[in-house]
């Protein structure tokens, strides 16, 4: 169980990056923004699915990772699709007459 | 041998899935190219899990079919049904899943593995942050949808409460990181985060949910971040990072645009210590007009700049804003639309709420992008705001929200505010916008009201 400093260097490197990445992003779109990194945190769910799948695991471990699985994939489904929803809604130009 | 072969290969998966996030994060940067980092940013999503899969620690399908079943089958009318202006709620509620599934791995992590080192101590800030996270976005969730009281509750002594069941917390998962063995500690661990995140919510009132809902959004990030220490799992650390930074900084942009700290915002308890200073009341004169009459100045100005706010979105007045808006366009009338940062329950709500009434996104300004306008503007139409337009910002010391940076509607020629009565907003802070000679208050429901200057508008033509 030694300790891996390359684990802190990447997380550096990211959220630096995220910094970056983030501070170009319009406040017109934070909105969506956030609903999309929600989506994307919910990458727990890699966490949850070895948890859920592990053979021969006990009761305690099977519970939990299925709550942890369903509430992640509930996150990544609506996340994505919510924003996507949003994004859609965001027009140049009003379209040509009434609806 | 098979085995380690796979083993690169879903490396590389979660290489290319840690690409696709910062990818999907970057072309969010413009409504032009937003869409496309949704596809980018699912595609990653699928790879990852897809890798995931496939690993040989993976024996047991059945559950997780389920649970990717089920989910979607609450996930999808979650997307699809949920309107535009309960979409802080939605968030809030988000924050709270994404936190619970990252504090129960850890949880079973824990119990199965007792893991010690560098692990226990990544496990111990993951499960603190996801416990915490997780109480504090069901609270804020609760008053974001009105369960709870929306004004902040305070009384004596609890910022002390607060920090000490804070420091508690920390104490005990310091404590547990040198002896995991301790089991029995950690269930009282768990139940001091969970507190902690509950009482943190309490004095937080309404208009600080926009900084508070970004603060969360950093902590679920920086939570599955600490996940990817404890597994050992680059990726997660990344997308985890990536998260943690945008909340932050969301967050961060949310406090200036108040012109407060986040311990201010935090522990400061905003709106409930105003009462004595303000009221008081000398009763001051103010003016009010009809729909009819503002119907004929608006029709008779050439720009218009309209500022809306929460109650625009309370109202959902978005719809009939926007038959205003084409009205006021057709006759050659200029009309945009100023959007102060901290407008609505969480950044960027008011762009959302009026591109879905169809408002064209380049009518949208930012503040400082139109601050400098007002003072050509015919009219300044306020809807549903109103700290963001009060001078007293500007030039009164006492006032609690001395310093916010705030929209110049009182130097556009007219200044027109739709409001229920004269009772003093959220904060309880009285605007001295209204009682200026310039300023012409309409009185009612901004849905209603909006309705009738259309109405009359349609009439006059």
């Amino acid at each position: 169980m030694g300790f891996d400093e390359s684990l802190l260097f990447v997380f550096m490197l990211a959220a630096f990056l995220g910094f970056e990445l983030i501070r170009r992003v319009s406040p017109l779109l934070h909105t969506p923004l956030m609903s999309l990194t929600n989506a994307i945190s919910a990458i727990s769910v890699v966490g949850a699915i070895l948890l859920a799948g592990e053979h021969d695991a006990p009761m305690l471990s099977k519970i939990l990772g299925f709550t942890a699985v369903l509430a992640a994939t509930i996150n990544l489904v609506s996340g994505f699709l919510i924003t996507d929803r949003m994004l859609k809604m965001f027009k140049k130009r009003a379209p040509g007459g009434k609806h | 041998m098979e085995s380690s072969i796979m083993g690169h290969v879903i490396e590389l998966t979660y290489v290319i899935a840690a690409a696709s996030f910062i990818l999907s994060l970057k072309w969010m940067s413009s409504p032009g190219t937003a869409r496309r980092g949704i596809i980018v940013g699912e595609l990653g999503m699928l790879l990852a899990i897809v890798g995931t899969l496939m690993r040989h620690e993976v024996m047991d399908y059945s559950l997780i079919l389920v649970a990717f079943f089920l989910g979607s089958a609450i996930g999808v009318p979650l997307a699809y049904l949920m309107p535009m202006t309960a979409v802080p709620q939605r968030t809030a509620i988000s924050h709270a899943f994404g936190a619970l599934a990252v504090a129960l791995i850890g949880t079973a992590e824990y119990y199965r593995h007792t893991p010690h080192g560098f692990a226990m101590v990544a496990l111990v800030i993951e499960t603190l942050l996801g416990f915490l996270t997780f109480t504090a976005s069901l609270m804020a969730f609760g008053k974001l949808q009105e369960i709870l009281p929306t004004r902040p509750i305070t009384y004596k002594g609890q910022n002390y409460i607060n920090l000490s069941i804070l420091a508690a917390a920390i104490l005990t998962g310091l404590y547990l990181m040198f002896n995991p063995e301790q089991t029995f500690l950690y269930p009282v661990f768990a139940g001091l985060a969970l507190t902690f995140g509950v009482l943190l919510i309490v004095p937080i009132g309404g208009a600080d949910m926009p900084t508070v809902i970004a603060l969360l959004n950093s902590y679920a990030g920086l939570a599955a971040s600490a996940m990817g220490f404890a597994l050992n799992n680059k990726m997660l650390i990344i997308a985890g990072a990536l998260d943690g930074s945008s909340g932050f900084i969301l967050s961060v942009i949310m406090c200036r645009a108040m012109n407060r700290s986040f311990t201010n915002v935090l522990f400061g308890a905003f709106g409930q210590v105003q009462t004595s200073a303000a009221v008081k009341g000398e009763a001051k004169n103010y003016r009010s007009a009809s729909a009819d009459e503002a119907a004929e100045i608006l029709e008779s100005s050439r720009s218009v700049i309209v500022v809306p706010g929460y109650g625009l979105a309370v109202a959902q007045a978005q719809h009939k804003l926007r038959e205003l808006y084409d009205m006021l366009t057709k006759r050659g009338v200029d009309v945009r639309f100023a959007i102060h940062p901290v407008a609505g329950r969480m950044p960027g709500h008011m762009n959302v709420l009026l591109a879905e009434a169809d408002i064209p996104y380049d009518k949208l300004f930012e503040m400082d992008d139109i601050n400098s306008d007002f003072a050509q503007a015919d009219v300044a139409l306020v809807i549903g705001a109103n700290d963001v337009t009060n001078p007293a910002a500007r030039h009164d010391q006492s006032s609690p929200i001395y310093g916010m940076p705030i929209l110049n509607t009182d130097m556009a020629h007219t200044c027109m505010v739709i409001k229920r009565s004269m009772n003093p907003g959220f904060a309880g802070i009285d605007n001295e916008l209204y009682y200026l000679d310039k300023t012409l208050m309409l009185f009612g429901d901004a849905k209603a009201f909006v309705g009738e200057i259309v109405k009359a508008l349609g009439a006059s033509k």
